[in-house]
């Protein structure tokens, strides 16, 4: 290995692509320093999961831009506290709701545009900004207000080695051999979530079947790197959110088209035909992102929700057509199961059905009786032709384990702060969502942490 | 003849349109962006005639495109402005009547040069045989009876052949019945190029790629009104011909020159524009196999408004004649290809704003 130069290239260095890439590039480079944006993907492929992404949670005091009303502070952090059970860093959470009022309109001056909640979303107008064309326009603006700061953007900048030596950042190898020194360096490189070894090693072999929702290229190779020089962890490394998605999704990358929001209207049950959770718990908005882990203890890792034609059209369109047929053998003989047990299944259900109002948007208590599991809301026979079903898998969308930071940014050692080492968005931000997840706040993460990430580090260099 | 109103069986293209909007449909990030996603959205059934729809109330502004998560190489390979370019395309050749023309200028350019020098040649001709004894300015050279007889069936017989087109399209798409709202609605929409601003006043994602810009709407709206004053300047004239008894030649301060001087150089700095900044977009998001029949058009309304500006420009001059021929001869063929020729999208991109009646 050659000797680094003397004098670093850069001031910064901000390895990944995605939101709290850009937003940790920009203010850097509008402070003046020099910036390297290293992205693993090709161009086409830029922004990590951020490209899937829609929209940004934000605390806001009366009407902000596309939100309408009051989101204050002690409502964020409940919701936050009830979808993590307290598994949160009280602090640094509390400092990204907080910095996310004035993070909106930063947004906006730098080049995203908000637009009103979008169709079937109406329940998130107060709490949740929208991005115009969604995250891919937000990411673009993002590379575009960044080459006009000056920012130097390189794709296919996949880096292999982040060199920590004597408690500092040195120097980072890319995995074609080059060498690239700056004077501090971002990490902003996501999770580890589409390195489907690395996934199977800490869940077990049944993460193979698990489906990727986002990028390709978050295969956590700077985090395993740092995790190996010293760098202090923080969130659970054997756990990844997983929702459940169309069985049919393509392996990685099939983002928000893939979900389904008929397990409601629906009854869920495994290959063996048996039904395993009550699919009418609570509204699905609360509830899809427990079905990723119940289909994931399934057998072979799938599951099959049977609607009847009572329930088409109470949920959003999917992108791929249900299997349908004229009797529920004939269904399950599609779907490769035993038709005997299908139907004996779903006349249980039936059998257990009862009578009463049905309301599709609110919960209505309409309950089975005597079934178990039951099913405690929307609960109607299926029992009108043609029977529809859709297959489920788990799609992980993210991993919680990551790097763990100070309020500044700073990554830790076991010896203190790394002196010229900071992190934002999802390689950190298993500090702030220890588990479960809040819609949008992933952005509010990347953004309010890639900004304080991009102001320090260029501090530090200048 | 081909023209029940029963919408068109399925197709390649419509399958594939319909394809995309079903991913589409279940993503909803564009929703800001033009009226096709809030119409989208409305459908019940993605049946032929409702793409065909959306397809012509898209105005490949391309903001969609460059926002998605779904564009080639990614599996779902979704470039909905090129899959809706190809089914209106497809609209526009199928719907054409009489058919056996339909085909031939939409896809080349070469054929639409043909016209015009055949335009040029009818025109020559014309003025050979018909010279009048007598007369002022370009009557000096061609009649005004001659005009009239050359005009009046060259401008209404393709008009007659549009609104056939277009009656059975509207029945496809289920149009309905026509309000005066729908037509207020549907001019100010045009007008402004609201669907060309991407939602927002940032403009297309057209000549920059990812980047926003209003060129391309500016140059569309200049195009729009520069050509709506011509036309205007000719009415108008038409006007004063017959019913005040006031023929040509105009001096510059009378309504046919204020209309026409302007709107030509509108519509010259328009259609110049337009070309230029095709030239820098990215042809595979549009009807790959029309691009050069379509910037055949845009030349050739560029060529009918310089062609005029100089005719008025060399007034007095012995070049009046020649240019004169060169001038209407581009007119003659612009007309007689409206129906033809990406000219006709003015009449379905209305159309179909017309029926789309979100919150009316």
């Amino acid at each position: 290995m050659t000797e680094p130069p003397p004098h670093p290239n850069w001031d910064v260095a901000v390895v990944g692509g995605g939101n709290a890439a850009l937003c940790a590039a920009i203010e850097a480079a509008e402070a003046g320093a020099r910036v390297i944006l290293l992205e693993a993907a090709p161009e086409h492929m830029r922004g990590g999961n951020s490209r899937h992404t829609r929209n940004f949670r934000c605390m806001h005091h009366g009407p902000l831009s596309v939100l309408t009303d009051t989101y204050d502070e002690d409502e964020y952090y409940d919701d936050l506290i009830r979808v993590t059970g307290g598994k949160t860093d009280p602090d640094l959470a509390r400092l990204a709701i907080r910095e996310s009022e004035a993070a909106l309109p930063w947004m906006e001056a730098h080049g995203v545009r908000f637009q009103p909640s979008l169709s079937g979303t109406l329940s998130l107008g107060r709490t949740n900004a929208f991005f115009l064309g969604g995250g891919k326009a937000l990411v673009n603006a993002y590379y575009a207000t960044a080459a006009d700061l000056g920012v130097t953007i390189r794709y296919n900048a996949k880096v292999a080695h982040v060199h920590i030596e004597g408690g500092a950042f040195r120097w980072l190898a890319l995995e074609d051999g080059a060498r690239i020194t700056a004077s501090a360096v971002v990490l902003a490189s996501g999770g580890f979530q589409a390195d489907l070894d690395w996934l199977a090693r800490a869940w077990g072999p049944a993460a193979r079947n698990f489906l990727i929702r986002g990028t390709p290229w978050n295969r956590g190779e700077v985090l395993r790197d740092m995790l190996d020089q010293g760098a202090e962890s923080v969130g659970d490394p054997t756990q990844c959110h997983a929702v459940a998605i169309d069985g049919r999704a393509p392996k990685f990358d099939g983002g928000i088209v893939t979900r389904l929001d008929c397990v409601p209207f629906s009854v869920v049950v495994n290959r063996a035909c048996m039904r395993f959770h009550d699919e009418g718990e609570d509204v699905w908005p609360k509830r899809y992102a427990i079905w990723g882990r119940l289909v994931a203890a399934q057998p072979e890792q799938v599951a099959y929700a049977i609607i009847d034609a009572k329930a088409r059209g109470l949920f959003m369109p999917t992108v791929f057509p249900p299997e349908t047929a004229d009797t529920l053998e004939e269904l399950a003989g599609k779907l490769g199961l035993d038709p005997a047990q299908l139907a004996k299944t779903v006349a249980e259900y039936n059998a257990a059905c009862r009578p009463g109002a049905f309301y599709p948007t609110e919960l209505d208590g309409l309950a089975t009786d005597g079934l178990a599991p039951p099913k405690t809301n929307w609960a109607r026979p299926i029992d009108t032709p043609p029977f529809a079903a859709y297959t489920l898998r788990p799609g992980v969308t993210f991993t919680y384990l990551g790097l763990k930071v100070s309020a500044r940014a700073q990554v830790q050692s076991g010896h203190g702060p790394l002196a010229n080492v900071w992190a934002a968005g999802e390689i950190m931000a298993g500090s702030i969502l220890g588990q479960g997840y809040l819609a949008g706040f992933g952005m509010t993460i990347g953004t309010v942490f890639g900004r304080i990430a991009g102001q320090e580090a260029a501090a530090h260099a200048l | 003849m081909p023209y029940d109103s029963t919408p068109k069986a399925t197709s390649p293209a419509t399958d594939e349109a319909r394809r995309q909007l079903e991913i589409c449909n279940a993503c909803r990030y564009c929703e800001g962006y033009c009226d096709v996603f809030p119409a989208l959205t409305r459908l019940t059934e993605m049946e032929p005639g409702a793409i065909s729809h959306l397809a012509s109330l898209c105005h490949n502004c391309r903001g969609c495109y460059y926002a998605c998560q779904y564009t080639p190489p990614h599996e779902f390979a979704v470039n909905l402005p090129a899959a809706l370019a190809e089914v209106r395309q497809k609209d526009w050749e199928d719907y054409a009547w009489p058919q056996p023309v339909a085909r031939l200028f939409h896809r080349s350019g070469l054929a639409l040069a043909a016209a015009l020098i055949a335009g040029f040649a009818a025109l020559i001709a014309a003025i050979a045989a018909l010279r009048p004894e007598s007369g002022e300015g370009f009557y000096a050279t061609l009649s005004h009876n001659a005009m009239v007889a050359i005009f009046a069936p060259a401008f209404l017989l393709p008009l007659i052949a549009v609104s056939i087109s277009l009656r059975a399209w509207w029945s496809a798409i289920g149009g309905g019945r026509v309000g005066l709202a729908d037509i207020t609605r549907a001019a100010q929409a045009a007008g402004r190029g609201r669907n060309l601003d991407g939602g927002q006043g940032q403009g297309c994602n057209f000549e920059q790629a990812d980047r926003f810009s209003n060129a391309r709407r500016h140059a569309h709206l200049a195009t729009l009104w520069g050509f709506m004053m011509c036309f205007a300047a000719t009415s108008v004239a038409t006007l004063m011909h017959y019913g005040m008894n006031w023929p040509a030649p105009y001096g510059f301060w009378t309504p046919p020159k204020l209309l026409g001087v302007p709107g030509g150089i509108l519509l010259c700095l328009g259609s110049g524009a337009l070309m230029a900044l095709k030239l820098r977009a990215d042809p595979a998001l549009g009807a790959t196999r029309v691009w050069g029949g379509e910037m055949g058009f845009t030349a050739l309304l560029f060529f009918v408004s310089a062609s005029g500006l100089v005719l008025y420009a060399a007034t007095g001059t012995a070049a009046v004649p020649a240019l004169l021929a060169v001038h209407l001869g581009a007119v003659l063929a612009f007309f007689l290809l409206i129906p033809y020729s990406k000219m006709v999208h003015g009449f379905y991109r209305f159309a179909a704003l017309m029926a789309d009646r979100r919150g009316a």
